[in-house]
Order: structure tokens, then sequence, then C-alpha cells
């Protein structure tokens, strides 16, 4: 009985906590058209601006370095069977593809969730405790607006980015080993790489990513809002943070790439 | 008697099960200050985060200027709050901000001012509490006594009808809490605000209120002025203001396991 009684709880909690998020995801996208330059409120774009620069300009050269050292262990380990095959030249197409439609924005997520999926929620949960939101309330000024819109718009637009920017250097990853092995020059492989892969497989890479931004930014949003008590809450929402973007970026990966497989769209 | 600015009614919170104020009423009138005093514990903030409408209560009504803070709407609740200037105990300042901004921040949000306006009133605000040169300065490079006078001039930010208090002058040294005393007097006398201070500080109360209440256990034990405060004849406010400590009152099962440590102390010579 108290198995079902724990799994029963579990259940609640799970739906509570999405529900949760639903709820927040559409608060905040309500108050993101005050964010935007010209239309929204004086300041705010400057606030998106900076929150940019964090989670995007700052985190370029990790996701860069990561991207370049996940596509040459891609192209090294695919070169070392197709090689037995005489298709070394595959290489290609799987370091292509495979960072476009996958790797790209799969590696952007982990970073950025890291790096400011944790921010996020310490710097919430830290307002929290020190009563910032509070004082925001009671100065009439909405804290999903003020706190959480400018981080919204600031990844929606910059974690995509990062994504394109992550294809990029993991396919010039692919081009050094292809170098290495063959000599082959730069402009060959791009012509070989913008043969293999399609737009479509650009734009499903892209929309994962606004996807995955969306629940990086949501789930350390939420979990700073959900912050009681002292500095070991802070800490306790920074790791759930990145657990649970970590985990529902996954899930959410499964589920955006069985949709593309049944609707042919590879 | 006009209507009350701030009124209390039948005031009950529960948490967990555990009741934090039981039915407590009170009313504020236009231009007084009020000091609601009580030991830790006694219920103090959590009133206080009611009558700003932060809370729920489980029953009760808080009324600010005629308006059911708690039954409201939304829009009818932005109006009051912006009719209200609080200062929390920690002080709320955001530490991203300069000093000046975070005066400037109700007035850029809240106003239609234009920029040299507010840099104007925030420069005046920041000067009226003594704080005029260090605009530019974070709140983490700031003195516990400026902190709390720079939370006092973005409450006041834009001229509330309303100023609420959260122990002003816990943590500071007496020099820097009659300061800062005299800075609520001021804004009373300049202003006519009708200000709300909750306080465990006797000194303080004394200097700044009209009239007091007093907390104890979450009830409303006695409301009145200093004087009959002073004259009170009530066990707990004479406990209060003579500072009479509770005897620690340890019960049976701290006892018998403070015989077994000693038991345990005794084996082990």
């Amino acid at each position: 009985m108290n198995v079902l009684e724990d799994i029963g709880g579990g259940v609640n909690r799970g739906l509570a906590y999405i529900g949760g998020l639903t709820i927040q995801f559409w608060s905040a996208l309500r108050a993101s058209p005050r964010v935007l330059p010209i239309i929204g409120k004086r300041g705010r774009w400057r606030e998106a601006l900076r929150q940019m620069s964090v989670v995007g300009v700052k985190a370029l050269p990790m996701v860069g370095t990561m991207s370049v050292c996940t596509g040459f262990i891609l192209a090294m380990q695919a070169g070392a069977e197709l090689r037995r095959f005489g298709a070394l030249q595959y290489v290609m197409d799987t370091v292509g593809i495979g960072f476009t439609r996958e790797l790209g924005p799969l590696l952007t997520a982990f970073v950025v969730s890291g790096r400011s999926g944790s921010a996020f929620s310490a710097e919430i949960g830290t307002m929290v405790v020190t009563s910032e939101i509070d004082a925001l309330r009671t100065m009439a000024i909405d804290p999903i607006e003020f706190v959480l819109a400018p981080r919204y718009v600031a990844a929606m637009i910059v974690i995509p980015c990062l994504s394109v920017m992550s294809n990029a250097f993991g396919i010039l990853a692919g081009w050094l080993f292809m170098f290495i092995e063959s000599n082959l020059r730069l402009s060959m492989y791009l012509q070989y790489i913008a043969d293999s892969i399609y737009l479509r497989d650009v734009l499903t890479g892209v929309l994962k990513s606004v996807v995955f931004a969306a629940i990086i930014v949501n789930v350390g949003c939420r979990e700073g809002f959900r912050v009681r008590g002292g500095p070991d809450a802070v800490g306790r929402a920074a790791t759930s943070a990145v657990v649970w973007s970590t985990f529902l970026v996954i899930l959410a990966d499964v589920f955006f790439t069985a949709i593309f497989y049944l609707l042919h769209w590879h | 008697m006009a209507d009350p600015i701030i009124s209390v009614e039948d005031l009950t919170v529960v948490y967990d099960g555990r009741r934090v104020l039981n039915g407590v009423s009170l009313d504020i009138q236009q231009g007084e200050v009020l000091a609601l005093m009580g030991g830790s514990g006694s219920g103090k903030t959590t009133i206080l985060r009611h009558i700003i409408g932060l809370e729920q209560p489980y029953s009760g009504t808080v009324r600010i200027l005629g308006v059911d803070v708690n039954r409201c709407s939304p829009k009818e609740l932005m109006a009051i709050r912006r009719k209200m200037g609080v200062a929390f105990q920690e002080c709320a300042l955001f530490d991203s901000l300069s000093l000046e901004d975070n005066v400037a921040l109700p007035m850029h949000e809240l106003t239609g001012l234009a920029d040299p306006i507010i840099e104007i009133m925030t420069y005046m605000k920041l000067a009226a509490v003594g704080l005029g040169e260090a605009g530019k300065q974070l709140p983490a490079q700031l003195s516990g006594g400026m902190k709390k006078r720079a939370a006092v001039a973005r409450a006041t930010a834009l001229d509330p009808e309303i100023l609420v208090f959260d122990e002003p002058s816990a943590g500071l040294d007496p020099i820097v809490a009659a300061g800062l005393d005299d800075l609520i007097l001021l804004l009373k006398r300049a202003f006519h605000m009708t200000i709300l201070v909750v306080t465990h500080e006797l000194a303080s109360a004394f200097r700044v209120a009209d009239r007091m209440a007093m907390l104890y256990q979450g009830s409303l034990i006695a409301v009145g002025t200093k004087e009959s405060f002073l004259a009170s004849t009530h066990p707990r406010i004479r406990q209060f203001l003579d500072r009479v400590p509770d005897p620690i009152a340890q019960s049976a099962a701290v006892q018998n396991r403070f015989r077994e440590l000693a038991g345990m102390a005794g084996g082990t010579q």
C-alpha cells in the first residue's frame, strides 16, 4: 500500500511541477513583448541584452571547445570503422548530419544548462531569500515581467544561435580530421557537407534548440522561485535546475527525434 | 473618527495546522505612527506581510484605504501598492543595481517621468536620507545603517501615503538606530505619512510611535498610547518593558536526556 501511495504521490508531484512550469512559461511568454525594443518598456531590452551576453557570448568559448572536441571524437570513431570498408568519405556525412540534427543543439543545451540554468535559479533564489522578489511585488512591479521575461527572451534568442555556432565548430573539427587523414581541402570538404545536409536538418536542429532553451530557462527560473529558507536552499535549487533541465532536454529530444523520424524528416 | 487608513479585522493565520495569528484586529489612522511590538515569533512580520498583501489570510480582512487587499482585483492591489512604501528588514536592495538605480527603479517602472526629472528626484530622495553622495555605490559597498537608509529612500520614491518598516533598527548600533528614528519622525512631520513600524526595539518604539500595539503568541494583547503602556500592569507587557527573561522551561524528555548524558559521563570516569 505504501508503495502505491509513494508512486501516486510522486506522480502527483511530477504533474504539479509540470503544471507549474506550464503556467510560468505562459505568464513569461505573455510578458515577453514588454521586453522587446521599441514596443517594450524602457530599460527592459537593456537587461535582455545583458542576459544575452551572459547566456550566449560568454558561453561561446565553452560551446566552441566542446563542439570541436566532440566533432573530432566523432570523426575519429566513425573514421576507424568506415576506413575498413573504404568509405572514409562518409565521416563527413556522419559529422555534418550528426551535428546539425542532434549534437549541436544537445551539446549547447548541456553547456547552457550547466552555466546559465544553475545561474538563473541561484540568482532568483537569492532574490527570494533576500526579499527582493517581495520588494518588487510591494513596489507594484511584476516579478514575471521584471525578472523572468528578459531571461526568457535572451535564452530563446541566443541558445539557437549558439547551437548553429556549435554545428559550425563541430563540422570544422570533422574537416580537421579529414585533412590529417587524407589532406582534404577545406573548400572541397564544405562542398561535400553542403551536398550531404539538407535545410530541414538545420531547421529541425534549430527547432529543437528553441525547445531546449525554453526548458532550460523555465526550469532554472522555476527552481529559483521555489526556494524557501536560506543559502543552502539556493544551492539545492541550482543543482536541481541542472538535473531537471538536463533530464527534460533528453526527454524532449527523444520526443522530437521520434516525431521527425515518423514524419520521415530525415 | 475618520475611517482608518489601515484596518485589520479578525485576522487569523494558520501555517501547517499551527495558528500564527489569532483573530487580530487593529486600526491605524491617517498620519499616525503605530509601533507594532512583540517578541521573536510573536507574529509581527506575519501581520506585516498580510498588510502589504504578500500573503492570503486563513480568515479575516485587511483593508488599506478602504480596499480589501485579499479580495480586490490585481489592478486594485497594484494601485494600493503604489500608495505604499515598504522598507524590509533585510533592506531588499537589488545587488546588481547602484543605489541611485535602486531608488530610481519605481519611478522608471511606474511613472512616465523623463529621465532627467527622475535623476533629480533620485538625488533628492537619497539626499533626504543622507546618502546624496553615495548614489553610484553598489549595496554591497554600504554599511548596515546606510543600506537601511537607502531602503527608506527607495520606499519613499513615489511619495507614498503609507510607509511600513520591518525592524528598521535591528542589528544597528544605537547612534545609527537613533538616526533612523529621526528619519521616520521627519517623514511623518514633513509628508504627513501614515507609518507602521514593526519592531522589538523598545527605545525606537517609544521614540517614534504615537500609539503602540503589542503581540504575544499571535494575539494582540494591548493597543494604546505610550503612557498607557508604561502604566500597564499586564504581566506580558511588564515583562517586555522590564526585560525579564522567560525561565528556560525544560520538558520531562529533555530532563531525562540530561540525566542519561550525566550517567554516561559518570560511567566513562
